[in-house]
């Protein structure tokens, strides 16, 4: 193979992975879901429905059909780019959807455009000057933070802002967001809450990476030429971190599309996160699917991404 | 006399362990540098030669602190300087050529940004006047395309080229005093000559000088002006270099130079052959063996690394396997091993054939034929007591388990001269000689007849190294062995080897015993190889010529 053509096969490679992956993952979550208890039918209809009623709703729903043909006829939808309809409500998935994907997204975008550029200067800062009081309070900081819960974070955040101080809405969603301080004001504490708990892995992260390079015979070098400390750091070692931390903080940015049901409850967001935890207690599968199909390619596409940007910044793979 | 450039005074650098107990590594060394002079500075491992050559540039390693005495460079005291101040002089002053250059050029930067570097840290000169003089200067270094080659990455370079490279981008900033940390150690005998010309040239016309930190005397002897051996953070003797050679006083002078003396193997006496005991047989014939690595279509790997390799090992008799890094000779072990089963051809142990694939072979063979790796740091599990280490083998072969496997545990030690308190250590807790020893003694607990020796000597100082030779010739004699050693060092093959094999580029290219290898050597790639081996002799590189076409053929430069 010609050396131009090696980093493009690496991408084709790693695209044909991550749509093997996410076959993989609806057929799991598809049979998961159908272990569990109970089925759409039996919980639209109650507990007082005959078993008669529930029969007759499970055929006209089309449930009676082999799990394995239900799950390819959805699977042959969703290559057509149909999401199929919600059990429960008869909507289209996609319009259920399309709103919630909107709310997640803009809280996603808001905390890793602050989260991200703070990790990072924090994660190089400590690394920079290791053993040092600013190294120590940083580590302090994260291992606190990384060891409270969110939802701990997330409450006591409403109770200090919200109830006592009054400065902040106790809840986003609906809040006064005609001007931009009013909209900062509405997702302060959601954001901030979020950013606490991604921040930690991605110092941490950035932190290790950074100082595994500067440990290496090259950033030596560079200190025998007479090189500056931030000279070794942002010029030698930085450029061969890149890959490691481009990977953390795709896995924290990640987190946020799926993980954040906590904070979405308590700050009564609606993001596509609660939407899924309501679909799984219906046992609305067409719903679960397609969340869980959003989770899937959010996070491959972030991990693509991180991928992608190791093998840009090694001379040896482009 | 004029005053000299550099004067140490009574130094002293200490360095806190894990442990956190406090050891002095230096213990109070003085000498003194003169403008334009090359002093080496000589000893094994742990000796403090590179401890004392970073502290002339005001470095001392991380747990390592100068604590004592004054080092004056010029008119500079460093040893009174602010960190930011030394800074000032790295690279302008003095500067450094690293051990490794493979390791020292950021893998993600292109050489010419990392060459001139110093004249950007310190705004020596505008940056197309530094890469003017940069190009100036590969060419001085002999470099091929100077004028281009800055513009590539260091992986798309060779090992000798980034040496000389590492070399312009000590002298680009115009130093008093460049510093030399072992920088043809890790080279090919055949890359070194030209590296070490290449250095001398430069160094000689700039006038600058020089201290080189090396363990070879021999590489040391075409270089430098003086001599000053190390042993324990201490000087042992210091002297010019031809009375060092030829005169030396110290007693530790006089080892080092007796372990650079070949000492002629004794293959086995015509009366033991004659006894019968030992009937030429060969206890491995090799025929046509083909082998090598990546996706295997049509029956043949991608990479293909063995070429058809045949020889016969007679019982009792060793073989020695030598080429230069990328030649095969580490496959061979492998593909004979078993570890990388081999495509084509066949391996006859004791008349018997070995399968491809080791997992296919009966425990029986395995335990026949055993191989000892290079570096005992990796062979080795950290984690495992040495006991549990040779242990090991036994239960799997013999099936010992109890008091009787710990008493051949102890007797596998003492084979190998280690005391049998040795079995509760971890190997971390041992040196490079001692872990190597357990090494050996694991290949020993399956009573093997064949062990093959793959660069077991390579990583380790030469008194070390000459006394795990004497080991194996000891073994030979008890335990009847055979063994295949393979090394890129041809004393060390003459030393123990009856026969030697000449690898090139994956194919034997000559066969032939090792008492007449120097001399008798027809290919020209043997000999273009056993002319590189530096000798003692301080005239033996201005005086060498080589035919540069076969250079050319032969030495990857």
């Amino acid at each position: 193979m010609s050396p131009s053509l090696l980093p493009w096969f690496l991408v084709v490679q790693r695209l044909g992975i991550a749509l093997l992956t996410l076959v993989i993952v609806s057929f799991a979550v598809f049979f998961a879901t159908e272990l569990l208890p109970g089925d759409v039918a039996e919980i639209l209809l109650g507990q007082a429905a005959t078993p008669e009623a529930v029969a007759g709703l499970r055929a006209a729903m089309g449930l009676d059909e082999p799990a394995l043909s239900r799950f390819v006829g959805w699977l042959v939808g969703l290559a057509q780019g149909d999401l199929g309809t919600s059990y429960v409500n008869n909507m289209e998935v996609v319009e259920l959807i399309a709103g919630r994907l909107g709310n997640s997204l803009r809280l996603a975008g808001v905390t890793t455009l602050l989260s991200v550029p703070v990790a990072l200067s924090l994660g190089i800062g400590a690394a920079m000057y290791r053993g040092s009081l600013f190294d120590r309070m940083v580590s302090v900081l994260t291992i606190s933070v990384i060891s409270v819960p969110e939802f701990m974070v997330a409450t006591l955040a409403v109770l200090i802002f919200a109830v006592w101080l009054d400065w902040l809405p106790a809840l986003s969603y609906g809040a006064d967001v005609s001007s931009i301080g009013a909209m900062l004001k509405a997702y302060a504490m959601p954001v901030i809450t979020l950013s606490c708990v991604i921040s930690a892995q991605m110092i941490r992260m950035t932190r290790a990476a950074v100082i595994e390079t500067l440990n290496t015979p090259y950033v030596e070098m560079a200190l025998l030429k007479g090189a500056s400390r931030r000279r070794m750091v942002l010029i030698h070692a930085l450029p061969n971190a890149l890959g490691p931390i481009a990977n953390a903080v795709a896995l924290s940015v990640s987190y946020l599309v799926g993980g954040v049901i906590i904070v979405e409850t308590i700050f009564n967001y609606p993001g596509v996160a609660k939407l899924m935890v309501d679909a799984v207690s219906t046992r609305d599968l067409p719903l679960i699917q397609s969340c869980a199909m959003i989770f899937c390619v959010s996070y491959l596409s972030l991990i693509t991404l991180a991928d992608l940007i190791a093998i840009l910044s090694n001379p040896r793979l482009r | 006399m004029t005053d000299p450039l550099v004067t140490v005074e009574n130094l002293v650098i200490g360095a806190t362990t894990d442990a956190g107990r406090h050891v002095e590594i230096i213990k109070g060394v003085s000498f003194e540098i003169a403008p334009g002079e090359i002093v080496a500075l000589i000893g094994e491992s742990g000796s403090g030669k590179t401890t004392i050559a970073l502290s002339l540039m005001g470095h001392a390693r991380s747990g390592c602190r100068i604590e004592g005495g004054r080092i004056r460079l010029d008119r500079s005291e460093i040893t009174a300087m602010t960190e930011a101040e030394r800074a000032r002089l790295r690279g302008t002053e003095v500067s450094y050529v690293p051990q490794s250059a493979a390791a020292a050029f950021n893998p993600s930067k292109r050489i010419m940004d990392q060459v001139i570097e110093i004249s950007a840290i310190h705004a020596l000169m505008p940056r197309a006047e530094a890469e003017a003089k940069a190009v100036e200067l590969f060419r001085a270094l002999a470099l091929p395309e100077p004028e281009v080659i800055g513009a590539r990455y260091p992986h798309q370079v060779s090992g000798g080229q980034l040496q000389r490279l590492s070399a312009a981008m000590a002298l680009i900033g115009d130093p008093k005093l460049v510093i030399f940390d072992e920088p043809t150690t890790a080279l090919d005998v055949t890359t070194q000559i030209e590296v070490l010309r290449a250095f001398k040239s430069v160094m000689q016309q700039g006038g600058i000088s020089g201290v080189y930190v090396s363990h070879d005397l021999a590489v040391v002897a075409q270089i430098a002006d003086r001599i000053i051996v190390l042993r324990g953070g201490e000087v042992q003797e210091v002297g010019g270099t031809e009375q060092i050679l030829k005169a030396p006083q110290h007693p530790y002078t006089r080892d080092l130079l007796a372990a650079f003396e070949p000492v002629p193997h004794q293959p086995l006496s015509a009366a033991e052959a004659a006894a019968g005991i030992l009937r030429p047989k060969p206890v491995l014939k090799v025929q046509d063996l083909c082998a090598g690595y990546g996706h295997v279509s049509k029956g043949e790997p991608r990479a293909k690394v063995l070429k058809n390799v045949s020889f016969t090992l007679e019982r009792g008799r060793n073989l020695g396997v030598i080429g230069e890094s990328g030649s095969g000779k580490s496959t061979l072990a492998r593909a004979i091993a078993g570890i990388l089963p081999p495509y084509r051809g066949t391996a006859l142990f004791d008349g018997t054939e070995l399968r491809p694939d080791l997992r296919n072979r009966s425990k029986e063979q395995l335990r026949r034929l055993q191989i000892v790796f290079q570096l005992a740091d990796t062979a080795l599990n950290p984690n495992h007591s040495i006991g549990s280490i040779l242990a090991r083998p036994l239960t799997f072969y013999e099936g010992l388990r109890g008091k009787a496997r710990e008493a051949r545990v102890i007797e596998l030690l003492d084979m190998v001269h280690l005391p049998a308190s040795l079995r509760h250590r971890l190997p971390g807790e041992l040196s490079g000689g001692q872990k190597q020893r357990v090494n050996l003694a694991r290949a020993l607990a399956a009573s093997p007849e064949l062990i093959l020796c793959d660069e077991i000597t390579s990583a380790l100082d030469t008194v070390v190294a000459a006394a795990i030779l004497e080991l194996l010739k000891e073994l030979q004699r008890e335990l009847n062995l055979s063994y295949m050693f393979i090394s890129h060092d041809l004393s060390t093959v003459e030393a123990i080897c009856d026969d030697v094999l000449v690898m090139y580029k994956g194919a034997v290219v000559e066969a032939l015993p090792a008492a007449r290898m120097s001399r008798e050597a027809q290919h020209p790639y043997s000999r273009l190889l056993i002319s590189s081996v530096p000798q003692l002799d301080t005239g033996w590189l201005t005086g060498l010529e080589q035919d540069p076409e076969l250079v050319a053929q032969f030495a990857r430069r």
